[in-house]
């Protein structure tokens, strides 16, 4: 009885002292891991016969951090990706909430896409973005397909959304994925 | 061991005036706010002194019970002419309390400018509250005439002001206490607020409602100035930025322009225009860095830029990793906007 009631308090005590790490702040010093500046790898785009880059560690870093996601968030709008993204069901640039990636949908993938631009429109903002900033867009862009930790993701969209949240929905299926993916293939 | 209290004195009738005192009026409104805390005042004194005085009194007698009975009789008699007394006490106060409260009330709302009552037209200004500072538009018909700063407010003696207060991310709350009451600033609708300045002087205002980490530092420096030197300080920042004079500010300039300065922070007359951060065209004429954090000094500056999440940890200006020799130039040509 008093080793249930112990085991069972413990455990309690566990949950809780996990829910902490989920929004760990870093707001000042170098971005997270970094070694040196610009540190992207430049193009990450599978091509066919090569052997995929291994993936940057920090991705899973800024995506499993709901500030991070949150910061992303802000500066998506501040630095009007919803111009050309809309708030991710596209407009006169992709869609972003389709989880479908001409780029790559990689956390590496999507930070070279922002800091080096894309071909037919998209700039670069190596410039006008610090790397931690790119990491963090990066990151909310992936949580819009449903591509992040669910306890991470934002309970509640700033605009309109015609789908209910990421914490409230099972994540379907999108076509294509049924083999663990195929992200990093240009259609 | 006798200082404290003395040091506890003090500091009560230091905060009595102030630059960020509702005790030391500067405007129409906290004037007659201050009026009306007087009244308040002097009435609950005397009823608490007597309220004491009673008290007192009622415990010496307590000591003499063995008193005659026809002493009793007189002195049941006493006390209920004075319970009369203080029944009456009680509702006379109570209706001066209410009547002035209403008065005040009538009075605050007939000085606001847009009644008509001041023959003046109303300055316009849009103050819109972020995490953590204040970005200042002065409205104008005419686009040239417009001013956007950010953290500093000038105003002119006697000349009423209109501030629309807008927020753009959580709620937050424009109080200048020498001025006049708070006003809440909430996203996604406009309040309005109305100020008529009186004297002359350098003011405080601070944020009034918490809004995150940093609510501590996001203040805004009150400028109330006679209308000469407002009209002076206005000419002046309707002005495009000074173009960078020596090698080191034209280093700075260079810095500003091609890095993510730009993106974020606008200067006017400079191809600088994010308007995700304040507007920095004449920076070097404002009191403060960082929304009243630190003095705006070169030093303070660098450090800043150096590290702006050194003082104030949280606010969204990022780490930007700037080489020692672009610091000292970035600082040089931010501290000749003037």
């Amino acid at each position: 009885m008093c080793s249930r009631f112990l085991a069972g308090s413990t455990m309690m005590a566990m949950l809780l002292l996990s829910a902490c790490q989920r929004e760990q702040r870093q707001s000042s010093g170098q971005p997270l891991a970094e070694t040196a500046p610009a540190s992207v790898q430049l193009p990450s785009v599978l091509i066919a016969g090569s052997r995929p880059a291994p993936t940057d560690p920090r991705g899973r870093l800024y995506e499993g951090n709901a500030y991070f996601l949150n910061e992303g968030q802000r500066l998506f709008e501040q630095f009007n990706c919803t111009g050309c993204h809309a708030h991710g069901g596209g407009d006169i640039g992709p869609p972003l909430m389709d989880d479908e990636w001409r780029y790559g949908g990689q956390m590496d993938q999507i930070v070279a896409s922002i800091a080096y631009g894309r071909p037919n429109g998209m700039p670069s903002f190596a410039d006008k973005l610090t790397e931690q900033q790119m990491w963090q867009i990066a990151a909310y862009v992936r949580s819009m397909s449903g591509n992040v930790p669910k306890d991470v993701a934002s309970s509640r969209a700033d605009e309109l959304a015609s789908t209910p949240s990421l914490t409230r929905t099972p994540r379907q299926p999108i076509r294509g994925e049924a083999g663990g993916g195929l992200q990093g293939v240009a259609p | 061991m006798r200082r404290p209290p003395l040091l506890v004195a003090a500091l009560l009738l230091g905060g009595c005036s102030g630059e960020q005192s509702a005790l030391d009026p500067a405007g129409v409104h906290s004037g007659a706010v201050l009026h009306l805390f007087g009244l308040f005042f002097w009435i609950c004194l005397l009823a608490f002194a007597l309220v004491i005085a009673f008290l007192a009194v009622a415990m010496l007698q307590a000591r003499r019970v063995d008193a005659a009975q026809s002493e009793r009789t007189e002195h049941d008699a006493i006390a209920s002419r004075l319970l009369r007394g203080w029944i009456v006490f009680i509702i006379v106060g109570l209706l001066i309390l209410t009547l002035g409260s209403y008065f005040t009330d009538r009075n605050l709302a007939l000085a606001a400018p847009d009644t008509g009552q001041s023959n003046r037209v109303p300055i316009r200004i849009k103050l819109t509250g972020q995490q953590w500072w204040w970005q200042v538009e002065y409205e104008d018909p005419n686009a040239s005439q417009q001013i956007r700063t950010a953290n500093e407010l000038h105003l002119p003696v006697g000349v009423p002001v209109h501030i629309r207060l807008e927020s753009i991310d959580v709620i937050h709350s424009f109080w200048v206490p020498n001025l006049a009451g708070k006003q809440d600033m909430i996203p996604g609708r406009h309040n309005d607020i109305e100020l008529l300045p009186t004297r002359a002087g350098h003011y405080r205002s601070q944020c009034a409602e918490f809004c995150g980490l940093q609510h501590a530092h996001m203040a805004l420096d009150v400028v109330i100035e006679p209308m000469a030197d407002w009209l002076k300080w206005r000419a002046q920042s309707i002005q495009p930025a000074k173009a960078p004079a020596g090698a080191e500010e034209k280093a700075g300039y260079a810095y500003f322009m091609e890095h993510q300065c730009s993106a974020c922070h606008s200067i006017t007359g400079t191809p600088a225009f994010g308007t995700v951060g304040p507007d920095l065209t004449h920076f070097a004429s404002r009191p403060s860095i960082g929304a009243g954090t630190m003095p705006n000094t070169r030093g303070h500056l660098e450090a800043w830029i150096a590290n702006p999440q050194g003082v104030k940890e949280g606010n969204h200006m990022p780490y930007l990793a700037v080489p020692p020799d672009k610091l000292h130039a970035l600082g040089a040509y931010l501290r000749s906007l003037s």
